[in-house]
């Protein structure tokens, strides 16, 4: 029943589904030119994106990171011209299933990138699975689409929460940390961000005292500041991002906490938010997929070019943007450019091992990244490299039943 | 108006199923925004908690709906709508004590609450929404309906559209319709005639609100996912300038509003992008400015007599509460 | 809960209730006064926020930041007032709403196109940014003491202003009867314009002092909006001594529910609002008739 929507939607890219199957399938392995008909046609690429709002900021890097390595490759993914379609998804998840399907059913573009907000994403991850269209999250770590809510079809470039929160715990316990408070916003994002961590915490043999939450995306952090220095906890893991990170980070060291009660959390919470940050941030440990100063190849490499593309200072979601097009890449080179050849270009996706700016990056049954997971610390306003916290984590993809 | 609700019938044929659920969804606003006028225009009371209705009826079909089965469309609306009469029956008794800008306020802060209710705690899935994982079915003996397929939803949010439509038009031709605008006229005259003011005013206040759960619980079904947004009183606001760009003194008119509304802010998103909200804005501050009676106003000055009534019904004479 | 902990808490209550006080008795004033409803009240307290942000950094100084925010908010308002809303006096609620909502987007989309949409924290100067030692982990920041200092001297200002000058009679005058003032051949269209102006700059005020501890970005008028609407409800409209009790309570009863009933708290307010309905329709210190 589910299937009657996507037959029709999908008219066109079924009918080159079943041409390339028919002919191309054995055609490629004959080493025949697959006839797909949309072949020499521009190869149309959703960008849902948040251009406004919180993340706009965020959207904007995961953009131009996408951008530049399309621009690397002279414009072409799999040696196709690429077009954008760009669409703003405001991180407002009540309007994403309506702009989803204005890209799927309107557009008809082969191909969906994004989001930021967990909660859009999973909006995507609905339609990407009603719809069968690819989906690459650049972004978003709602641990559910890539555990329950796995598919063929969607894969993610960034992480999941449970993956950059869990190593933290371990940290937070061997450097000494007993009694520890969490303080998150209760979403989706957060809550499984709290959780991860408690998960690494308590099965090293720490006890997380209280788990403070708060709406999202609420600011007024006073009373529970409060509430933890009655407490007065061996130290404290806190996931915020964008301007509550900024106002987290900012009231607690101005309640004369900064320094007395150690700060950690995952690197959200000091990303991109440093300069607003200021002193404040000073000394907070961090665990992210991703450091400032990493110093491979390819991200010295990616840096440098970012910063002639757009002059700004590339960051992780930067990356995460470039790692999207590198995959895509990947899948259409296997395809020579074919995007109605989608079971082929999933199964050579799936095993991609690619160079990321972020290190060695490969891909998990559930289409998660394999990658590792680094400890950093904020020193004279940057994340620096601390140590690995975790090497080659994979998520543990609960409930994920790839069909 | 009947005659437009048969041509809609026939949309099918002509465009894909995106833009069928396009219309779908302009259907469901359409019914909001009517309902909404029952109380503004018809009524007297600018409510700003009508979203909230709309929401809530979406999240108790989510709520109530087993997670992997295809929930029961009879008992599941019901159950929606009765849960949203009951709501909208105490914040009314409430509201209704106020009068003016009061009213405005207190609806505003009672659609708030039940904003706050759905975001800040855990009952529907927080600030996250929640999904709905399977759409209602309807089986009866050899006829069934199944909110999955576009074509149907889209029958469905027509006929809907239509009853809408039709239900507050014999309502106002009623003597519950004149005791409702002949309260809004002059409420002291109308309590002096032995109107029961309060009790009228409830009951028309419930039954938009009905309407309007009716409307949120389709869109549930036709999105599959509810957030608090839908509660919000940004939501209630739209609604509020369908009505006036529609026309507040004809059924029909916030219809209309609907459909220029949406496909207005399609339109901008198209061509302007990011920026799309400052022309949105203006315009509806425009709208204020100069065109308070809605686009009836425009259409009645600027085109010929014969064409405007072939294309724009909103001015068919529509008998409502005798009062114009 | 310790002594020293409740003293905290009991001052972060005071402090929010005093700053929401400062947007509402603005709110309460251009209700009141003017009979008009301005849905765009938060966006000010937003804007002030960010003027401060840009006036400080242009400048190096918080307080010049702040005065700053709060004359260029008023010069807005006198703007604003002049453009549109005058236009509303007289007009039907809906038309009120209708327009304030337009302006809403408008000006969050200028903001947008003129500061950006990043997040942005205002720096505190070195003498404020120290805190009081309570005990050997619990502090209480200069800056918020200093805060609610100032808003203590502001709300006495207006208490002032609005009891003890021939501008504050007025001012009583219309939120009693407007049509009756008006009779009497005061000048109305000055005083309109003044106290919108007055009304938009005081939740610009907010906005500023507020902007250094809680930084500057693009939502942060939304709640301060409902929040305020709520409390002109509980201490009714055009009164300012209701609008410092419905402040003050909300600070109340939002930041000791946050400690005690986490999830609830956001519902508690209307919960409050209800029962005062029930009790009162027109508000602790509104008018009893309607």
């Amino acid at each position: 029943m589910t299937n009657d929507k996507s037959v029709s939607k999908f008219a066109i890219s079924r009918r080159g589904l079943l041409a390339a199957s028919a002919a191309g399938a054995t055609g490629l392995a004959l080493g025949f030119p697959s006839p797909a008909l949309s072949q020499g046609a521009p190869l149309k690429v959703g960008l849902m994106l948040p251009s406004s709002g919180t993340f706009a900021k965020l959207g904007q890097f995961i953009d131009n990171g996408f951008s530049l390595y399309v621009e690397q490759k002279g414009g072409m993914l799999g040696g196709r011209p690429v077009e954008f379609i760009r669409l703003d998804d405001e991180s407002k998840p009540e309007t994403a299933t309506d702009n989803m399907n204005r890209l799927v059913g309107r557009d008809k573009v082969d191909f969906v990138v994004g989001t930021v907000h967990s909660g859009v994403a999973m909006a995507m991850v609905k339609v990407a699975r009603d719809t069968g269209v690819p989906l690459i999250i650049p972004n978003a770590g709602a641990d559910e689409a890539t555990g329950p809510l796995c598919a063929p079809n969607i894969f993610r470039t960034s992480f999941s929460n449970w993956q950059v929160s869990e190593p933290m715990g371990k940290v937070m316990h061997y450097v000494g940390h007993r009694n520890v408070v969490s303080i998150t916003w209760r979403y989706a994002a957060g809550i499984q961000m709290a959780k991860g961590f408690a998960e690494g915490f308590t099965k090293a043999g720490g006890t997380v005292v209280e788990e403070l939450t708060l709406p999202f995306p609420e600011v007024e952090f006073q009373a529970m500041i409060t509430r933890i220095a009655q407490l007065k906890p061996d130290a404290v893991f806190a996931f915020f991002a964008g301007g509550g990170a900024v106002k987290f980070v900012t009231d607690y060291a101005a309640a004369g906490l900064q320094g007395k009660i150690p700060l950690y959390g995952t690197g959200f919470l000091t990303d991109g938010t440093l300069p607003a940050q200021g002193a404040a941030a000073e000394g907070i440990r961090t665990t992210l997929h991703y450091a400032d100063d990493l110093n491979n190849p390819a991200n010295v490499a990616f840096l440098e070019a970012f910063k002639k593309k757009t002059g700004q200072v590339g960051d992780i979601y930067a990356v995460q943007g470039f790692d999207a097009a590198a995959l895509l890449d990947v899948g259409l080179t296997a395809t020579k450019g074919d995007s109605a050849a989608r079971d082929a270009m999933f199964a050579v996706m799936g095993s991609a091992k690619l160079d990321s700016p972020r290190g060695p990056l490969a891909f998990s049954a559930a289409h998660n990244p394999i990658q590792d997971i680094y400890l950093r610390e904020v020193r004279q306003g940057k994340n620096t490299l601390v140590s690995v916290a975790s090497k080659g984590v994979a998520d543990p993809a609960r409930g994920c039943k790839m069909t | 108006m009947a005659a437009m609700f048969a041509t809609a019938l026939f949309l099918p044929l002509v465009v894909g199923d995106y833009y069928l659920q396009f219309a779908a969804k302009v259907m469901l606003l359409g019914i909001l925004a009517m309902s909404l006028n029952l109380n503004v225009g018809f009524g007297g009371m600018v409510s700003l908690c009508h979203a909230a209705f709309f929401g809530l009826a979406g999240y108790v079909l989510v709520l109530v709906t087993p997670e992997y089965e295809a929930p029961n469309l009879v008992w599941t609306l019901l159950v929606a709508l009765a849960v949203v009469a009951l709501v909208a029956a105490v914040i009314g008794a409430l509201s209704l004590r106020t009068r003016g800008i009061y009213f405005i306020m207190v609806t505003l802060a009672f659609g708030e609450m039940l904003y706050f209710l759905f975001h800040d705690t855990s009952i529907g899935g927080g600030s996250d929404g929640i999904f709905l994982y399977v759409k209602p079915l309807l089986t009866l003996g050899g006829l069934s309906i199944d909110l999955e397929n576009p074509l149907t939803f889209y029958m469905v949010a027509l006929v809907c559209c239509a009853l809408s439509w039709a239900l507050i038009t014999h309502l106002l031709a009623s003597p519950f319709g004149d005791s409702l605008t002949a309260a809004r006229d002059n409420e002291r005259r109308a309590m002096s005639l032995g109107i029961p003011v309060f009790a009228v005013r409830l009951v028309a206040f419930i039954v938009s609100a009905v309407m309007a759960g009716l409307a949120g619980y389709l869109s549930a079904a036709q999105f599959g996912f509810v957030a608090p947004q839908m509660l919000g009183w940004h939501m209630s606001a739209v609604a509020l300038v369908m009505v006036v760009l529609g026309g507040t003194r004809k059924v029909a008119g916030p219809l209309f509003g609907a459909v220029v509304l949406v496909v207005l802010e399609d339109i901008l998103k198209i061509y302007l992008g990011e920026q799309w909200k400052l022309v949105y804005g203006g315009v509806i501050v425009a709208l204020v400015l100069f065109l308070p009676g809605g686009l009836q106003d425009i259409l009645r000055l600027t085109l010929p007599q014969g064409w405007f009534r072939r294309t724009a019904p909103v001015t068919q004479p529509i008998v409502v509460g005798g009062k114009q | 809960m310790d002594i020293a902990t409740f003293a905290i808490q009991l001052l972060n209550a005071v402090q929010y209730g005093l700053v929401l006080f400062l947007v509402a008795s603005g709110l309460t004033l251009v209700f009141g006064i003017l009979g008009v409803i301005n849905l765009a009240h938060g966006a000010f307290y937003m804007l002030g926020a960010y003027f401060a942000w840009w006036f400080t950094l242009a400048t190096g100084n918080l307080f010049i930041g702040i005065v700053a925010a709060f004359v260029v908010s008023f010069l807005l308002g006198l703007l604003l007032e002049s453009l549109f809303i005058k236009r509303l006096y007289g007009r039907d609620h809906l038309s009120q709403v209708l327009l304030s909502f337009g302006l809403i987007l408008v000006l969050d989309k200028l903001r947008q196109i003129v500061f950006g949409r990043d997040v942005y924290s205002v720096p505190l100067p070195e003498w404020l940014s120290g805190s009081i030692q309570l005990t050997d982990l619990q502090s209480y920041p200069h800056y918020r003491v200093a805060l609610i200092g100032f808003c203590l001297l502001v709300a006495a200002a207006i208490f002032f202003v609005i009891n003890r000058t021939r501008i504050g009679m007025i001012v009583r005058a219309g939120a009693e009867n407007r049509d009756m003032t008006r009779a009497l051949g005061i000048p109305f269209d000055r005083v309109n314009r003044l106290v919108f102006a007055v009304g938009i700059a005081l939740a610009a005020l907010a906005g500023a002092v507020i902007a250094p501890v809680s930084t500057v970005f693009p939502g942060m008028g939304d709640s301060m909006l409902i929040l305020s609407f709520v409390v002109v409800v509980l201490g009714g409209v055009g009164s300012v001594p209701g609008a410092a009790i419905g402040a003050l309570l909300i600070g109340l009863i939002d930041t000791f529910g946050k400690v005690f009933l986490p999830e609830f708290a956001g519902v508690l307010i209307y919960l409050l609002m209800a029962l005062v309905l029930l009790w009162r329709p027109t508000g602790i210190m509104g008018k009893r008739e309607i």
